[in-house]
């Protein structure tokens, strides 16, 4: 009797393996750790993932000159499969996905009733009626009530599927001396599969700096050995392991956003005036609004046509090299019209950039003479700048590379 | 012809009104009915050879406007107000009857029950009065309120203002209480106290014991007959009398009404519906369609989810409607006797709910899926004041009982004859040899309700009508305002503000809002 009970409550106990680690880790755990001389660890939707493994500038550059090797297992992955999943997709997000073709990989988001994003994300099709939705957030019980009336069926992968991003202008040669034979065809947004070990790892030429790069899924038993495969490949490219600072640096420069950085994301925001329309963060170009129904068509379309969008995303070029993080954006110096959400000095544009979040009119139709105000503490002392912004169009740096057909080799 | 202004889906009487009202306006419009009759659970149908009964048996709140908006007096409905009264049945003693406008006398009772009775029935008819309004317009629109409604909230604030400090603080207090408490606080009887309990959930999966059961009372003293609060008749002709009157009034407008007309699809083309397509195949077109059906049938299966955001499909499919109430028909071989009842009050309405705790009982068991051995009753015999409804000598029993889950645990194929059984036993307590007079027995289930009206989960209201599926979440939040998000479609039946009941109060609503829509 009383073992019994002891039994019962250990397995009971290591049932709950998961207050142990409060943060899970990544299929890529092994190797990381063992480069993670910062032990700068954050959490990413509940993986423990690297702000740095050793440090973050020599990873940055290692993006522009070299290949960075990035883990993103810990996006959110949902497996999309049936008869409707087109017709499902179609209905969910904003982008038409008939004109997503197998193969291809497009850039979307997703709105609620009110026309306000949930998230943003990428969505893999891999052939006519199987898709892959990547994102920040999680939304399965959004996901799956939008089924309601569709064959199609939605599982999260997020912890099966693991992921690997290799990015810079060396990362085609890291893959085809790892032996990816015919990677040289994918054209930027293709994907195809590609065969390792017993199995196979889907690659598309996709990625979120700019720059020539790859993303890599395999199922989490293969992780490791995929791991090792692109170190060796990449010996004698330049290839090193990066953490989030370094990636965060890369897409400011490309101009991209993150959801609940530069937006707040429809379930996450508690205050309502937070919420955001694709129009007001640069997302409109997704909308087709001929594509039939989808989610928040509705009320995107009739703030269009009634003009009550109450925001604007834009790119900002900012006098000075101080990173106006979080900046307050003023108008004539003096009235307040928005917020900084991501900024740097850029290294590759060698310009002070940022993204802001503005109120209409300003940075929609008046963009002149707008200011940021910069608090740089130095030596327990605020410096506060008031310095000159001009709105810029997104991407903060273009490189031909990044489309190149071939693909470069570095 | 196949092209309309509007097309009206549903020949329940709230789709009669919706179609009648549009072509007094001068549409051109198609009233379409899957079944060979219009009415639904309204309509007077054989269930023995000679015995006729209507599902819903009582009239008590067919709207003033609506009996003006389509003349139905003129069109052969005689709603005479001769007191029906309410016989509070008693399982051992003498009956209490309820005799005018909901008791406005009783006989029966101590006198000084019958004080606190007086007292009570003027405080509830007072409160259900300050409701009356809401419960017969459209709900307020939150975002961007007309004149004309911002006007309308204000009268019931200033008629909350008339009653006087103490009476407001009283409506107030007592607005979202249960029945039971209520009546605990002013009444000693317990056949009284069992008869407000029963009319207060009757229709709805709540217990007099439920917070919030109070509303089901004040929604019943809403409705009136003949300008008088919480009367009732049993129309001459069956409910099926109302249903012919609103039929010819809907012909005389111009309405062309096609019953054997099953609606398969809702056609919505770029966010705008388009027409319907029929079960038959045919295609009919119109800019507007007004669904007077259940709104998770109209909006989920005729018009279907795509055409609709994820977070409204989230709110349809989640609004609550299973029934609790089945009814029972029997073909009697002449009428029943009821202990303690006078051959005049068999006239009546009596009702089997001998207390408080008898209602919370019956109700109890519901919850968890299955049936009282005890269950409650409301009985008509609709024969004795409309001879044509039986053969000469015979007499029909129409009861609605409670309560009966609509997901019967052991599924109702195995549960109706033990069920039966037990209302049987019930009904033999009352009216002593009753079994032997039973030539027919028919008895509906919720699924069996549902089946044959097409009402899902057979619920009296298309809908719960609890406090958070009322007014401005009627049918859902949002979009109580008749309209949908698909441009044209609209809804008008019991589903929608105010609910079920024959009231012909969603219809007219409906109808009024489609024409202030489109000049
Ligand atoms: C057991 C029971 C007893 C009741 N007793 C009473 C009572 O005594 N007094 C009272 O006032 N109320 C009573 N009610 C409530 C009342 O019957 C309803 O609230 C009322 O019928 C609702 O009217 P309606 O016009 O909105 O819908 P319904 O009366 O349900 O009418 C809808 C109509 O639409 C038709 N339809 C549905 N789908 C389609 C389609 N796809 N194509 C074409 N046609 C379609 C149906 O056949 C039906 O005729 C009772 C209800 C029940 C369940």
């Amino acid at each position: 009797m009383v073992a019994v009970a002891k039994t019962k409550s250990r397995t009971k106990l290591a049932e709950q393996a998961h207050f142990r680690t409060l943060r899970l880790p990544s299929p890529f755990q092994p190797r990381l750790e063992a480069l993670a001389a910062q032990q700068d660890w954050y959490d990413w939707a509940g993986y423990k993932a690297p702000h740095a493994l050793w440090d973050d500038e020599l990873e940055y550059f290692a993006i522009r000159s070299q290949a960075a090797l990035f883990d993103i297992s810990p996006m959110v992955k949902y497996r999309i499969e049936g008869p409707d999943a087109e017709a499902f997709l179609n209905r969910v997000t904003l982008r038409n996905v008939t004109k997503l073709k197998p193969g291809r990989v497009h850039y979307t988001a997703w709105c609620d009733d009110e026309g306000y994003v949930l998230d943003d994300g990428t969505l893999f099709r891999f052939s006519a009626d199987r898709f892959r939705l990547c994102c920040q957030e999680r939304h399965l019980p959004w996901l799956l009530d939008s089924a309601i009336g569709y064959e199609v069926s939605v599982v999260e992968e997020t912890q099966e599927v693991a992921g690997l991003a290799l990015q810079g202008p060396t990362s085609f040669a890291v893959l085809r001396d790892a032996g990816f034979k015919g990677v040289e065809k994918l054209k930027i947004f293709d994907l195809a599969e590609f065969p390792h070990e017993k199995g196979s790892v889907t690659i598309s030429r996709t990625g979120f700096t700019g720059d020539l790069g790859y993303e890599l899924f395999v199922p989490v038993k293969q992780a490791l050995s995929l791991w090792d495969r692109l170190i060796e490949g990449g010996k004698l490219h330049g290839i090193r392991p990066m953490g989030y600072t370094a990636l965060n640096r890369a897409r400011i420069e490309a101009g991209l956003i993150v959801a609940n950085a530069d937006f707040v994301t429809g379930d996450s925001a508690i205050r309502t005036d937070r919420l955001r329309m694709p129009d007001e963060i640069g997302l409109g170009f997704m909308i087709d609004p001929a594509k039939g129904h989808f989610n928040g068509r509705r009320a995107i379309l009739d703030a269009r046509q009634n003009k009550t969008l109450k925001h604007v995303l834009v790119g900002l070029e900012i006098e000075g090299n101080i990173p106006a993080e979080h900046a307050i954006v003023y108008h004539r110096g003096k009235r307040e019209v928005g917020l900084v959400s991501a900024a740097i000095w850029s290294p590759t544009a060698k310009r002070n950039i940022a993204i802001a979040s503005l109120q209409r009119p300003y940075g929609d139709t008046v963009v002149d003479d707008l200011w940021v105000e910069i608090y740089a503490m130095r030596e327990l002392q605020y410096h506060k700048l008031m310095k000159r912004a001009k709105v810029v169009p997104r991407p903060f740096i273009k490189l031909d590379r990044r489309t190149a057909n071939p693909p470069g080799e570095r | 012809m196949t092209s309309f202004d509007a097309i009206v889906v549903g020949g329940g009487h709230n789709g009669i009104v919706a179609a009648t009202l549009l072509a007094k306006a001068g549409r051109r419009v198609a009233l379409l009915e899957a079944r060979p009759e219009l009415g639904g659970p309204a309509r007077t149908e054989e269930f023995a050879p000679g015995f006729r009964v209507s599902v819903a048996h009582i009239l008590n709140r067919l709207h003033p406007e609506v009996v003006k908006a389509l003349d139905l007096e003129a069109n052969g409905l005689v709603l005479d107000a001769s007191d029906m009264p309410s016989v509070a049945l008693s399982a051992d003693g003498e009956p209490l009857i309820l005799t005018g406008a909901y008791g406005e006398g009783l006989s029966g009772a101590s006198a000084s029950e019958a004080q606190a009775w007086s007292e009570l029935r003027a405080q509830l008819i007072r409160y259900a009065g300050i409701l009356k309004p809401m419960l017969a317009r459209r709900p307020p629109d939150l975002s961007g309120m007309t004149f004309g409604e911002t006007s309308a909230l204000g009268m019931i604030g200033l008629s909350l203002r008339r009653l006087g400090k103490e009476d407001m603080r009283d409506f107030l207090r007592m607005f979202l209480m249960n029945v039971a408490d209520v009546s605990d606080d002013c009444l000693t009887d317990d056949r009284l106290k069992g008869l407000l309990a029963f009319d207060a959930v009757m229709g709805s999966h709540l217990g007099p014991r439920s917070p919030t059961s109070l509303l089901g009372l004040y929604y019943r003293l809403a409705g009136e007959i003949g300008g008088k609060a919480g009367a009732q008749i049993t129309p001459s002709g069956g409910m099926g009398a109302v249903i012919t009157a609103m039929a010819s009034a809907a012909r005389k407008a111009g309405v062309q009404v096609r019953t054997d007309a099953l609606v398969a699809r809702i056609n919505v083309q770029d966010a705008r519906v388009t027409g319907v397509a029929l079960g038959s195949g045919e295609e009919l077109t119109a800019p507007i369609v007004l669904a007077a059906t259940n709104p998770f049938a109209a909006l989920m299966e005729l018009t279907g989810p795509r055409n609709f955001d994820t977070g409204f499909v989230r709110k349809v499919t989640n609004i609550r409607m299973k029934g609790s109430v089945a009814k029972l028909h029997l073909a009697l071989d002449g009428l029943p006797g009821f202990k303690g009842v006078a051959e005049q009050d068999l006239r009546g309405r009596l009702v089997f709910a001998p207390s408080t705790n008898h209602v919370e009982r019956a109700f109890n068991p519901s919850k968890y899926g299955g049936f009282s051995p005890e269950p409650v009753m409301e009985i008509v015999l609709p024969s004795i004041s409309d001879t044509s409804l039986a053969p000469a000598g015979g007499c029909v029993l129409s009861a609605n009982i409670m309560f009966a889950p609509y997901a019967l645990k052991e599924g109702w194929e195995k549960g109706k004859p033990k069920f039966l059984k037990a209302v049987m036993a019930q009904l033999e307590r009352v009216a002593p040899g009753i079994g032997k007079q039973v030539r027919h027995a028919e008895l509906l289930t919720p699924p069996d309700i549902e089946q044959r009206y097409r009402m899902p989960g057979g619920h009296w209201h298309h809908g719960e009508l609890q406090a958070d599926q009322m007014l401005m979440s009627r049918p859902v939040a949002g979009w109580s305002g008749y309209d949908t998000p698909v441009d044209g479609l609209y809804l008008g039946g019991a589903g929608s503000h105010p609910g079920g009941g024959i009231s012909g109060v969603p219809g007219l609503n409906a109808a009024r809002r489609v024409l202030a829509r489109k000049g």
